[in-house]
């Protein structure tokens, strides 16, 4: 008997016998990243992603998406391809630098018993 | 280059520690396969989940009713949206995504194939079926898988005005004429099963959860949910003034939990195999709404690409 579990999120839907893939194929509109500044003094935040055929597009659906109920003030849309991101294969010998530098923490030092404003 | 089983250490260590993963991470193939698959059927359930009520905007019973049942719709394309999104950070492809689901080789929550026959319906769903969502999504919040548990941390803000605006109309109905009263009773003799239905068979029916468990995508077990709908909804069945409809259903003052009747697994079997009230319906709808946006979708493309090469020849 095939598997059921309630990972619909909304109900049971069935675990096997069930594609999980789904990739390979280019989509037929381009993906967007959207970012929201939620109020005035803070900055843009990442919240998903849609897709859209251009970034006016983007922008009218983004809001429609992201900000039903209040959730921003200010909205970005970059294209998913135009984003450069950093390897996590990598991660460890790009940030090794930052990890021998404990100095660059105020906490390194110590500050003489007695010494204020410091 | 680490060897698999480091990697797959690795990873397993993260998820123990209550970390997440994401999107670019090393993952084994079969994790990523679930949650593609989960995201995706949890997204299917989403948009098809907006036909039984959107059966009834044009019929709502005022303009109040109206406006809030057009948002909660409108909540259910844009949960299905989020959740697409997240699928995609796996590699997914929309469009193939939506094919699956069109062609019915992935599936989307059996509750939906009920019939939404009266209004009282509408508010059933949001009080039940919305309800049982709410238990099932909550944990997710909390799942391993980044973009997930970020998707499901605003579906599950919305979720609640889903369920809050249902039991309101459901308080009305309940407390209104006999006729009334008669549609909240007969809407909850309904949909009672079927949203039991909706956390899955039994655990000792579940062989495969343990795995979901150990990576951090399920939290509670299919029983375990239920168990928790049960408890908290019988008592605001009491407040509504309705009968919950299973003869077996008391309290037992020992276990401090509701013991509750067996749940008719042939009819979810039947549902699930196609042959509910609504299946055919349901998709056949989906697939059409899709064919009739095509020209949208096609204008939309032609109009994108004209300016981009009006802007290259500027």
């Amino acid at each position: 008997m095939s598997e059921f579990r309630a990972e619909g999120g909304h109900g049971a839907v069935p675990t096997s016998g069930v594609p999980a893939d789904g990739g390979g194929r280019a989509g037929s509109q381009p993906l967007w990243e959207v970012f929201v500044r939620s109020r005035r003094g803070l900055s843009h935040t990442h919240v998903g992603s849609l897709h859209a055929p251009d970034a006016h597009m983007a922008l009218r659906n983004a809001r429609d998406l992201y900000t039903r109920r209040q959730e921003g003030v200010s909205i970005w849309v970059v294209r998913a391809s135009d984003v450069v991101a950093s390897s996590p294969d990598e991660k460890d010998a790009f940030f090794d630098p930052a990890g021998d530098k404990p100095y660059r923490h105020p906490t390194f030092y110590e500050v003489p018993e007695g010494v204020k404003n410091l | 280059m680490l060897d698999e089983t480091a990697l797959e250490q690795e990873f397993q260590a993260r998820i123990d520690a209550d970390d997440r993963i994401e999107p670019r991470d090393w993952m084994p193939e079969g994790y990523r396969k679930t949650l593609v698959r989960q995201m995706a059927q949890h997204a299917h359930s989403e948009i098809i989940g907006m036909q039984p009520e959107g059966n009834w905007i044009t019929r709502a019973p005022s303009l109040r009713r109206k406006a809030i049942l057009l948002a909660k719709v409108q909540d259910e394309a844009g949960h299905g949206l989020y959740l697409y999104s997240a699928a995609e950070t796996l590699g997914a492809d929309r469009d193939e995504l939506l094919d699956l689901l069109h062609t019915g080789r992935q599936k989307y929550s059996t509750i939906f194939n009920y019939p939404t026959v009266t209004w009282a319906d509408v508010a059933a769903i949001g009080w039940l079926v919305d309800g049982a969502a709410i238990m099932n999504q909550v944990p997710l919040t909390r799942c391993s898988y980044g973009p997930y548990a970020r998707a499901m941390i605003r579906v599950c803000k919305e979720e609640s005005f889903h369920q809050r605006q249902g039991f309101e109309a459901m308080t009305v109905l309940a407390n209104g004429t006999p006729a009334q009263r008669r549609m909240a009773q007969d809407a909850l003799d309904r949909w009672w099963w079927p949203s039991l239905m909706m956390f899955g068979p039994n655990d000792d029916a579940s062989p495969n959860s343990a795995q979901s468990m150990r990576w951090g995508i399920k939290r509670f077990s299919n029983d375990e949910l239920r168990q928790r709908f049960v408890d908290s909804t019988v008592p605001q069945a009491e407040f509504l003034g309705l009968t919950v409809p299973d003869p077996d259903l008391r309290w037992d003052e020992e276990s401090g939990h509701y013991v509750f009747g067996e749940i008719d697994w042939d009819e979810f079997f039947t549902v699930m195999r196609g042959d509910g009230p609504c299946n055919r319906q349901r998709l056949q709808r989906r697939v059409q709404a899709h064919e009739d946006g095509a020209w949208v979708r096609e204008a939309a493309a032609a109009y994108a690409a004209r300016s981009a090469a009006r802007r290259d020849a500027a």
